[in-house]
């Protein structure tokens, strides 16, 4: 029988991840199991060269994350 | 087959009743109060019936859904753009990145002719066009691996029709910008308050950015956390500001805004994406939908009485200040976005489909969240008719119409019927500590006075003026957004055309090109904006309508294409399913082009109003509203630009839809000639439910398929 404390801090928990994967903030987690997964040999960048990557692949086609009126 | 339970067939019986009750009160009331809480009833009730049988009519009879095939997040899986999401999480994304400003400016413009003719409209349309649309878009996009709207009617239709859609959706972008600019120009001029407060987001914006690139990168949460909090600061400050020696820096006159608005639309777009792009996308995001649960917080508290006429006068006789023309076919163009929205199709068939986990999703990703967004467009409908009507003909009639003083409009609205004496108009600006509120045309701030009504019920009055201007700065903000982020789409498109003719343009990366080309694309809408700013005529009573031919016109191009993909897969039996939306849409925006273009009434013809004003010049003499010789060439030159618009873009729909039109009767008279570009069969290996809240039977499936790869679960 979950107590109501534990109900609360689930709630919080999914709270955090539903924020974290809406703002893609996730995104860097995400492709670190991926390479791990799916290219074991490949290097793993470090978040700051993985964020810059992302906004460099936004820069070169702009309809990607592209918002309507 | 499964037979129907005793408990959904009471339950669903209860949600139509609801449904009919609040359509019943709708109808039949007239010239007495009617309370919100039925248009919210009408509205949610059809929703709920139109999601649980229509919808899932169209995805298991028509599109076939299936839940065995690997979508493009499934094949292709990159861990970057390629990626199965959440489907809780993914609505939250589709949400925010089709509802913008536009659900919010249209209804509010649209209520000029009363509360029931937009409802009805909002409701029926979502339901039976763009919710379909954007479902159907993408469905057969995420069976092309996400590809892009143009790219499937180049590949389906044919490059000519593929090339005429293309020049059509960058027209349309260019005219969008325009508009949107516009609403921001009426929305803070001679507003320090406002100025302020938008003003700082860029700083704001400039900080969250360094933040993530150097500071903490990938940061995302906490940094937005920062940001909102830094943003009601600046709100609160602003009103500090209006009050201080510093308040004239900040009241700029319209003029001013312009050059602001455009030499910031230029430098935003060459900046890196990191800079402002990026974290002011975050910050209006959360203010988005912040805000927007809110109001339906807000309206359904407090259940405000509706002052608006149901059905105004405007409506027959097509006189209306806010934008000239009667209910058909302008309703119909004026609200787009809630409705059905071209737009969304480049969205449906962008991001989405190449994050989507499962087909049998497309119904709750596609259909639910335009239904939520509908819901969005109804509620600013609420807003805009629980004000003074007498105001809120006050605040949208061009200042040509109703003059720059309170005693002069109370005369003018009064003479339409509406009674509002000049101190209640002093009054009504005071309240939300603005100057005037006089031709505050463009929707925005006629939102937010219905928003602070509303709010300020729950807060009491002395909150008033403070909700005024967070709804301003709420729509600022990500119009602002979309202005950065529409200048890179529509910069990206012009490069792709002139790299045909000069190859190096193509290079998205060679600086000249980039420069240049943001500088055509900045310097187009740039020139809108100014039009509309010193229109005599009005600048929105003008420019609205072009603005939604042409986003209905892209309905039109995506329809289109939805109608060949069912007719060229097969599904000929089915393809009413978008082709009498279709029907519609082009039926409803070639009549609203035929008439901006051949009307003989000049309020409503761009060239009987630019024939009426030249007759006058060569006799020497100044029609109302215009003012001087200058005003009438600017009232020549404007309807000629608007009106070879108008009908190029009629023409160009009309190419698309030809060609599409040649492309299916070929397809039924010789199957074999066709070609269909689908991506070809792979079964999925994942495993996820279709709807919101998982049946018993998916929860089961997710755990065993959890079991079988012996992965830990979430928690």
């Amino acid at each position: 029988m979950p107590s109501a404390v534990s109900r609360v801090i689930r709630a919080l928990r999914w709270v955090r991840w539903y924020l974290r994967e809406l703002t893609d903030e996730s995104a860097y987690d995400r492709y670190r199991a991926h390479l791990r997964a799916r290219h074991p040999g490949a290097a793993v960048p470090t978040r700051r060269e993985f964020e810059r990557l992302r906004a460099e692949r936004q820069r070169k086609d702009p309809r990607q994350g592209f918002r309507c009126c | 087959m499964r037979t129907a339970n005793v408990r959904t067939i009471v339950v669903w019986t209860l949600v139509a009743l609801v449904g009919a009750a609040g359509w019943s009160v709708l109808a039949l009331s007239r010239g007495e109060d009617v309370s919100a809480a039925w248009t919210v009833a009408a509205a949610l009730g059809s929703y709920a019936i139109a999601y649980r049988f229509y919808s899932r009519f169209v995805a298991n009879r028509v599109l076939r859904v299936d839940g065995t095939r690997a979508t493009p997040a499934e094949r292709l899986d990159n861990g970057i753009d390629f990626h199965p999401t959440d489907r809780r999480v993914l609505l939250g994304h589709h949400f925010a990145a089709i509802a913008g400003a536009g659900p919010l400016v249209g209804p509010v413009l649209a209520a000029q002719m009363g509360y029931l003719p937009g409802t009805l409209w909002i409701v029926a349309g979502v339901i039976f066009a763009g919710a379909v649309q954007d479902m159907v878009v993408l469905f057969f996009s995420t069976r092309r691996d996400g590809r892009s709207l143009g790219q499937m009617a180049r590949e389906e239709i044919g490059p000519f029709g593929g090339a005429a859609a293309l020049l059509a959706a960058f027209v349309i972008m260019i005219v969008l910008l325009g508009v949107l600019a516009l609403v921001v120009v009426n929305a803070l001029a001679e507003s320090p308050w406002g100025t302020f407060s938008l003003a700082m987001t860029v700083p704001i914006a400039l900080f969250m950015g360094f933040w993530l690139r150097v500071l903490r990168p990938g940061r995302v949460v906490e940094v937005s956390l920062i940001g909102m909090a830094l943003l009601l600061l600046a709100l609160v400050a602003g009103r500090r500001v209006a009050e201080s020696s510093w308040a004239d820096a900040f009241t700029l006159a319209p003029s001013t805004l312009v050059i602001w608005l455009v030499a910031y639309g230029f430098v935003a777009s060459v900046l890196p994406v990191w800079m402002l792009l990026a974290p002011r996308d975050y910050l209006s995001t959360f203010l988005k939908i912040g805000t927007i649960a809110l109001l339906a917080l807000g309206v359904v508290v407090t259940l405000p009485t509706l002052r608006m006429p149901a059905v105004t006068d405007f409506a027959t006789r097509g006189d209306g200040p806010v934008f000239a023309g009667s209910l058909f076919p302008f309703v119909f163009i004026t609200i787009a976005c809630g409705a059905l929205s071209g737009f969304h199709a480049l969205i449906s068939s962008g991001t989405t489909p190449k994050m989507i986990q499962k087909e049998t999703q497309v119904r709750m990703i596609g259909y639910g969240s335009m239904l939520m967004e509908s819901s969005v467009a109804v509620m600013a409908l609420i807003a805009a008719s629980v004000i003074d009507p007498g105001l809120y003909f006050a605040m949208n009639a061009p200042a040509g119409v109703i003059g720059d003083t309170v005693q002069n409009a109370s005369q003018v609205v009064g003479g339409w019927g509406y009674t509002i004496t000049p101190e209640q108009l002093a009054a009504a600006a005071r309240g939300v500590e603005e100057a005037s509120l006089l031709s505050r045309t463009g929707g925005a701030p006629t939102l937010a006075v219905g928003v602070s009504e509303i709010f300020s019920q729950v807060t009491g009055d002395g909150l008033r003026a403070f909700w005024y201007h967070f709804a301003i700065m709420f729509e600022a903000l990500f119009i602002l957004t979309a202005l950065d982020a529409g200048t890179r789409v529509g910069r990206f498109m012009l490069q792709d055309m002139l790299g045909n003719a000069y190859r190096p343009f193509k290079d998205v990366s060679w600086r000249p090109g980039l420069v240049l080309t943001s500088a055509l694309v900045t310097g187009l809408w740039g020139y809108f904006l100014w039009v509309g700013v010193h229109e005599p005529l009005g600048g929105i009573n003008q420019l609205f309508p072009v603005f939604g031919i042409s986003n209905q016109l892209l309905a039109a191009v995506a329809l289109t294409v939805c109608t060949t993909l069912l007719v060229k897969s097969g599904r000929l039996k089915w393809a009413w399913v978008t082709g009498v939306p279709l029907l519609w849409d082009v039926t409803v925006t070639l009549t609203a082009s035929w008439q901006k273009v051949f009307s003989t009434d000049p309020r409503v013809g761009f060239f009987e109003q630019r024939r009426v004003y030249r007759a006058a010049i060569e006799e020497g003499r100044v029609l109302p509203p215009a003012k001087s010789m200058a005003d009438m060439h600017t009232v020549v030159t404007n309807s000629t630009v608007d009106g070879v618009l108008s009908a190029v873009l009629a023409l160009l729909v009309v190419v698309v839809v030809l060609d599409a039109a040649r492309v299916c009767v070929r397809h039924v008279r010789r199957p074999a000639l066709s070609t269909l570009s689908e991506a070809p069969y792979t079964e999925s290996r994942l495993v996820a439910p279709a709807g919101l809240v998982a049946t018993r039977e998916e929860r089961e499936a997710e755990r065993r398929a959890r079991d079988a790869v012996g992965s830990v679960p979430r928690d």
